[in-house]
Formats: structure tokens, C-alpha cells, sequence
């Protein structure tokens, strides 16, 4: 039995170095991708807040077609900025509540990578679909006709920013019950670069000056998110969950 | 080294250093701001075109300079307890947060009050106004943030986690906002570029400014210490303190 025993242990030990850190990024990805494919409600209700918050500025402000095409880049950034945040709660809830997020806690991979992983599906559910919705809600507000692909980019490309700042506030909050409104007050005031930065990149393209610097600076935005963010939705998440 | 800053960051020792401190404090604050305030409101030239409006300067500057001042030195504190697990560092933080969103509050205000007679209107989205704005809402994150916690511990850390992150950002709202302000429209004003101050008018300022920082050391040493007394109020020392005092 002892030898036996010693066999098993050994096998063990020969099974654990294959779960490097692509597998379990990629098994995480593809696990967030089945769950988000299963629950396609969660993708539709923030494009349609999206859609819905758009429709309720000509009624509110005025349906004059030259006024609203002065306010559309705005508009549709923030409408797309709190239509990110409405889907940040769900985040982790769900892990949270079910007892995975333990298990990404414990697996022997940095955690601060495997978020990456649950950030990377949020942004291909959320910021990618309200990027290629933009343009058609674009069209209701009549924006001027040079800028709906400048709109689409910085869309795309400052939401990644939003999703993953969004996680350190979402993973701040997961343990909280009532966390919802604070999360958008912790959120909100950090993602003010990237919305001024995204409409200035709209306005730029109606005016017809060079868009490039804008986009740049999203993507600089994007950069430094990308770097920095994980270690602090990780140490946000061990946080919420030993508390 | 080591053994020093765990001494330091003893809540008992720092109740006894700091019991030492704390009326040097007040009194530098008291004296400089008591100078600063009737030299600058009484005897301080008057502005040649703003009149005696200019005078809450005095109040709004130093106040301006301390809410981010506090920002820096709370998330200076958050980053000593996460790293060294240093207690006395998040009392500090927690006490620090209410402190600098009052601040932000004032110098919001006074920059209000001064703007309606020498801009002709009480808000504007100027650069420096919307990042103040946004500074106060990071204020009002991080104690909401604290509060909502249950654990003590928990909240204390999660406060700490977005005061760093917070501290991180200020800077690119900072420069983002500025970049925005000059892209809507040309400066017409600015509140930094005032034909530069007479020394008569420099001088009170300076005392004001320096009078603020020694009111904030002693206003967060008096409250760290009603927080350790509060937090370890369970411990043999406090309760020690407790019976003398009676």
C-alpha cells in the first residue's frame, strides 16, 4: 500500500506543471464565454439601456436634428459609459456567489493574470457589442457623417479601459449586497479620462482635425490599464472575499 | 530599522509621542493661522482690480493646497498598512479621508463665493474647478467604500486599495481635464496667471498655507488618537489609561 500510495503522489506531482498560466488563462476565457453564451440576456440588457438612454435625450433636450448632432459624441459616450457600468456588477457576482471566485483564489496561477482572463470576456460581451451599436444610435442623433468610424474605434478601443477599471471597483464591491451604487461611485470619477478622451476623439473627426492623438492617448489609457489594473482587481478581490 | 518602525507603528506608542506633539501643533497652527488670517484679511494691500474680494485667497489657496495634499498622504499611509501591515498608518487613513473631503469642500466653495463677484457667476467648468469636483467625489468614494465594509479590517483595506489606485489616477484626470478645458475654449481667465503678487499680499499666504498644513498634522493626530483608543479600546493599556484617568 505504501508504494502504492507513493506511485499516486508522484503522478501528482507529474500532472501539476501542465497547468501553466496560457492553459488556465484560456480555460477561464472559455469558460466565461460558454456562461455569457448561455445567459445572453446579460449581453442584450446593457444595449438595450444603451439604446434606451439615447432615445430619452431627444425627448428630454429637443429633437432638433442640428442641435442633438452638436451633443452626440457626448451622449453616446456616456450613455455607452454607464451602459459598462450597469454590467460591472454582475462581474464577479455570480463567481462570488456560487464559490468559484474561491477556487481562482487558490489556483496555483497569479490571479492577477486569470481576471485578465473574466475582463477580457466582459469586454467582448459589453464594450465590443456598444462599440458596434454606437453607429446606429449615431444615425438617430444625426452625427455628421465623417465620424461614425472614429466613434466605433474609440468606442472599442476605451472600453477596454472601462472594463478593466470597472473590475477594481466591481471586485471591491462583490462582497458587499448592496453594492451596486457605490460601484458607480467609485468607478465613475476614474473612467473621466477615458470619456473625455473618446469624445474628444468624435468631435475631432466632425471638425476634421486628425483623430490620431486622440485615439493614441485611449490607447495609452488602454495600456496603462491593462498593466496596472490586474494587480489591483486581485488584491481587491482577496479583499472582498476574506472579508 | 525594523524594530523601530514597528515601534513607531505601535498604536501605544504613537498615543504617548504623539500626546508630546500634539500641543506644539496646535499651537504653530493656532499662532500661524491667527497671524496669517488678520494680516492678510486687515492689513494686506487691497487687489488694484479685484478689490478686497481677492481677500479669500487666504482660505481658499491653503485649503486647495491641502485637499491634495491629504489625498497624497492617505494613500501614502494606505500603501504603509498594506505593505507592513502597520495599523496606526490606516487609523491615519481613515481619519485623513473625511478630513480632505472637507477641505476639497471649502476650497470649492470659496472658489464659488469668490467667483460670483469677480467672474460674474458661481460655477464654471474651468479645469482646476472640475478636477477639484472630481477630487471630491474620489474623497466621498473611498469613505463610502469604508463604511459599507462590515469586517473593520476588510473596509479598511478595500479603502486602501482605491486610495492607491485613486492617488494613481489623479494625475491623468489632472492632465486630461486641463487638455479637455483648453480644447472647449480659449483661456479667457485663469486663476494662476493673476499679474503676479505683491510680496505684502505673498507673505500672509504663505503663512496661511503653512498655518493649514500644521492644523492638518494636528487635527489627524488628535483623531488617530481618539481611533486607537477607539480600536483598541479591548487592550490592557487603554483600559489602564481608562482607570488612571477616572
Amino acid at each position: 500500500m505504501p508504494s502504492s500510495d507513493k506511485g499516486a503522489s508522484s503522478a501528482v506531482e507529474m500532472v501539476e506543471p501542465r497547468g501553466g498560466l496560457g492553459v488556465a488563462m484560456a480555460a477561464i476565457f472559455k469558460r466565461d464565454l460558454i456562461l455569457a453564451a448561455r445567459r445572453r440576456s446579460d449581453i442584450l440588457n446593457p444595449l438595450a439601456f444603451f439604446a434606451l438612454v439615447i432615445t430619452l435625450f431627444p425627448l428630454g433636450i429637443s429633437p432638433q436634428q442640428a442641435l442633438l448632432a452638436t451633443i452626440a459624441p457626448g451622449l453616446l459616450w456616456v450613455a455607452a459609459l454607464l451602459a459598462t457600468l450597469l454590467s460591472l456588477d454582475a462581474l464577479f457576482r455570480a463567481d462570488f456567489d456560487d464559490g468559484s471566485l474561491e477556487q481562482l483564489l487558490l489556483a496555483p496561477q497569479p490571479l492577477s493574470a486569470l481576471v485578465l482572463g473574466k475582463v477580457a470576456v466582459h469586454w467582448l460581451m459589453t464594450g465590443l457589442p456598444l462599440a458596434l451599436m454606437a453607429p446606429l444610435l449615431g444615425l438617430l442623433l444625426a452625427l455628421p457623417g465623417e465620424s461614425y468610424l472614429v466613434l466605433s474605434l474609440s468606442l472599442a478601443l476605451g472600453s477596454v479601459s472601462l472594463s478593466l477599471i470597472g473590475a477594481i471597483g466591481a471586485a471591491l464591491t462583490v462582497g458587499l449586497s448592496r453594492g451596486g451604487v457605490l460601484l458607480s461611485l467609485l468607478v465613475l470619477p476614474l473612467n473621466i479620462p477615458v470619456l473625455i478622451f473618446g469624445t474628444g476623439a468624435v468631435q475631432a473627426a466632425i471638425i476634421g482635425n486628425p483623430v490620431g492623438p486622440h485615439l493614441a492617448i485611449l490607447g495609452a489609457l488602454c495600456c496603462g490599464a491593462l498593466m496596472l489594473a490586474p494587480f489591483a482587481i486581485a488584491a481587491s478581490l482577496r479583499i472582498s472575499i476574506n472579508g | 530599522m525594523w524594530a523601530f518602525i514597528h515601534k513607531v507603528g505601535s498604536p501605544k506608542w504613537f498615543y504617548t509621542i504623539s500626546a508630546r506633539l500634539l500641543p506644539w501643533c496646535w499651537t504653530l497652527a493656532v499662532t500661524l493661522i491667527l497671524v496669517g488670517s488678520i494680516w492678510g484679511l486687515a492689513f494686506a494691500p487691497a487687489d488694484y482690480q479685484q478689490g478686497d474680494s481677492f481677500r479669500i485667497i487666504y482660505v481658499h489657496v491653503p485649503a486647495a493646497f491641502l485637499a491634495q495634499s491629504i489625498f497624497v498622504s492617505m494613500a501614502v499611509a494606505a500603501l504603509i498598512f498594506m505593505v507592513w501591515k502597520i495599523k496606526v498608518a490606516d487609523m491615519a487613513a481613515a481619519v485623513m479621508a473625511p478630513l480632505g473631503a472637507v477641505m476639497t469642500f471649502v476650497a470649492l466653495f470659496t472658489g464659488s463665493v469668490w467667483g460670483m463677484p469677480t467672474w460674474g457667476t458661481w460655477w464654471i467648468w474651468d479645469a482646476r474647478l472640475t478636477s477639484m469636483l472630481i477630487l471630491l467625489f474620489l474623497y466621498l468614494g473611498v469613505i463610502a467604500l469604508r463604511g459599507a465594509f462590515t469586517s473593520r479590517d476588510s473596509g479598511a483595506r478595500a479603502a486602501s486599495v482605491l486610495a492607491m489606485v485613486g492617488v494613481i489616477n489623479i494625475p491623468v484626470i489632472k492632465y486630461s481635464v486641463d487638455w479637455w478645458y483648453t480644447l472647449h475654449q480659449p483661456a479667457s481667465f485663469s486663476i494662476t496667471s493673476r499679474p503676479s503678487m505683491p510680496v505684502e499680499m505673498w507673505w500672509p499666504l504663505l503663512l496661511m498655507v503653512l498655518g493649514f498644513y500644521a492644523f492638518f498634522i494636528a487635527m489627524t493626530l488628535m483623531r488617530t488618537r481618539s481611533e486607537v483608543l477607539r480600536r483598541e479600546a479591548g487592550k490592557h493599556w487603554v483600559r489602564e489609561l481608562a482607570a488612571g484617568g477616572a
